[in-house]
């Protein structure tokens, strides 16, 4: 027999009476599941005081971290995307594009703008992975594209903020294509002799690490990215054993040769307007 | 001969072919007549059967087993001039990129491409065409040399994708890539690419930037293989059918969308069942290219290259209210 005996089935608080936690007060580190105030992990840049975990951040947070009062123009912010194929799987393309608008207030998953970092004048391509993981489609290739125009007319430098899973199958080879496309584009911005910096963010992999994410004067990433050409899963099915451990990591691509750097996303403007600055004098 | 699923009809008309030779052969009794109705019968069921190949048939044949592979077409067209140069000079030598020069009609030609391997030790030599990055790396070397030497240059494309090996990662399969779609883009000689069986993802697209982009007729090319684009959409293999479909990844498709510039058309049944007929098509699209692409100037093809790529994508402009509803 039980001590205590539930007299009544059910939760018998009515709704009323039910005590609500305020949303959003807290935030609770996914690694390493210490709690900070809300106030206290932006302030922090989105990384845990603790265990120095980057929480997967937006365009918004990153153009609010970079530019100089959050003071930026963005470029093409109306443009979307086209369903060119009439695609559908288990849901139409278009149906999932225009959820995808409503759900994140994004247009895709990409936003480009310029403006100052501690004056340095800084074109910023961002990836957004909450639109449709961050997959790269012909609205991220055009804006990339329309970009590179921009630096080239005004002489400004251009960092892209990577943080994709790949190339958007529901465009498919259009979107195979924007690789060709935004690789194209940077070759013009080599020859006019303009620095690109790219920052790759966790997840950088597939056609977006074999295109634009790679090709950057100087690839910087933040710590514990998860960077690759094939997903971890893919190259553990191809080898049939197990990954070593820190596998395909941002420390594992620095220790291999492909990044110049890894910057904590703490210490990231003030990294990058000494590379400005370096660039520039 | 071996045949793929759809191919039944005629397989039993041939086996009925073979058979009623063999009976001639023993009983003397004249049957040309009727091995001359049953060999136009088999051509008749073969045109029916290809006129309306589906898009998933149509990786069928790209697949083939006896498709002829990226080797078979240089060492056709260069009459034995053809000499293979081999490594990236930093790693090693892949097995699954081959290049070198040859010559076609007196004029000298870089080619590279996928190799896939044409018995079971050599596929896995060749790693079923799967490159690794210094197999793109030794590409990119010998573009760059037949740059500096100024020969046009021919990449034929046939890839399951690039290789998705844990080394292929320590070495930069994505760096790899993304370097050869840059540099080619920037190239002072005529670039033709033409994909002979299968042109799957930034594999495919890595030795694929070119002045003239053309797929045979029965080969695909897209953003992934149907089945891995079944397997993440539909989360099972089995809707492989829908998703060739829904990739629009035919040549018919490719040309109409413009992503690619143009079809090269295959013997009837394949380009397996006529491989020195392929070759010569594909030998007289190559010449016809590079006579109009030699007619401009580095600099014209160079910007018209880099057009072409950036004027695809399909975007709209939209103003608020449009998106609102």
């Amino acid at each position: 027999m039980g001590w205590f005996k539930r007299i009544k089935e059910g939760i018998t608080t009515s709704t009323r009476e039910k005590k609500e936690t305020p949303e959003g007060l807290w935030y609770k580190c996914s690694s390493c599941k210490k709690i900070h105030t809300t106030q206290e992990h932006a302030n922090n840049k989105y990384v845990c005081s603790e265990c120095n975990y980057h929480e997967r951040i937006g365009s918004k947070e990153y153009f609010e971290i970079l530019f100089d009062e959050n003071k930026f123009t963005e470029l093409d912010e109306n443009l979307i995307s086209g369903d060119p194929l009439n695609f559908t799987d288990t849901k139409k393309y278009t149906d999932r594009l225009q959820d995808s608008i409503i759900k994140t207030n994004l247009k895709d998953a990409l936003r480009s703008a310029y403006g100052k970092v501690n004056g340095y004048d800084l074109m910023v391509c961002c990836m957004d992975f909450n639109f449709i993981g961050g997959s790269m489609g012909s609205v991220v290739g055009e804006k990339i594209s329309r970009a590179i125009d921009y630096c080239i007319k005004t002489k400004t430098p251009l960092m892209i903020i990577s943080k994709s899973g790949g190339a958007r199958m529901m465009e498919a080879a259009y979107s195979l294509m924007q690789m060709a496309k935004t690789a194209a584009k940077l070759s013009l911005l080599a020859k006019a002799q303009i620095p690109y910096i790219s920052l790759l963010t966790d997840p950088t992999t597939g056609g977006v690490t074999a295109s634009y994410a790679m090709l950057g004067d100087l690839n910087i990433a933040e710590p514990a990215s998860l960077i690759g050409f094939a997903g971890p899963r893919v190259v553990k099915e191809t080898i049939g054993k197990d990954l070593p451990k820190g596998f395909q990591t941002a420390e594992f691509v620095l220790e291999h040769g492909f990044l110049d750097k890894i910057v904590a996303r703490t210490e990231l403007k003030e990294k990058l307007t000494l590379l400005l600055r370096l660039f520039k004098n | 001969m071996a045949y793929l699923d759809f191919e039944k009809p005629i397989e039993d008309l041939q086996k009925e072919l073979t058979k009623l030779k063999e009976v001639a052969e023993k009983s003397k009794v004249d049957v040309s007549k009727s091995v001359l109705e049953l060999e136009l019968k088999i051509t008749d069921v073969r045109r029916e059967i290809y006129e309306k190949l589906s898009p998933w048939q149509k990786v069928q044949v790209s697949r083939h087993p006896e498709r002829p592979y990226t080797l078979a077409y240089i060492e056709h067209l260069t009459k034995g001039t053809f000499v293979e140069l081999h490594g990236d000079r930093t790693v090693g030598d892949d097995k699954a990129m081959i290049g070198g020069f040859g010559e076609v009609d007196g004029q000298t030609i870089m080619f590279i491409g996928q190799q896939k391997g044409i018995n079971t030790k050599m596929r896995q030599i060749r790693r079923f065409g799967m490159a690794n990055p210094e197999g793109y790396r030794k590409a990119l070397r010998l573009m760059k040399m037949a740059e500096k030497f100024n020969k046009p240059i021919v990449t034929l494309i046939d890839t399951p994708g690039a290789y998705p090996g844990l080394e292929a990662e320590e070495r930069g399969q994505g760096e790899a890539i993304a370097r050869n779609l840059l540099e080619m883009a920037q190239l002072k000689v005529p670039v033709i690419c033409i994909v002979i069986g299968e042109g799957a993802s930034g594999g495919a697209l890595g030795i694929g930037i070119g002045d003239k982009v053309l797929m045979l007729e029965n080969s695909w090319y897209s953003v992934i293989s149907p089945e891995n684009c079944s397997t993440i959409l539909w989360r099972t293999w089995a809707q492989k059918e829908k998703a060739a479909e829904a990739l629009k990844l035919t040549a018919s498709d490719m040309s109409l969308l413009k992503l690619v510039d143009g079809v090269i058309e295959e013997p009837l049944g394949g380009a397996h069942a006529n491989p020195t007929e392929m070759f010569e098509r594909v030998k007289k699209e190559i010449l016809f290219h590079l006579e109009n692409l030699s007619a401009l100037s580095p600099e014209n093809r160079v910007e018209q290259r880099i057009g072409k790529f950036c004027s695809m994508g399909v975007t709209m402009d939209a103003g608020e209210e449009e998106v609102e509803k």
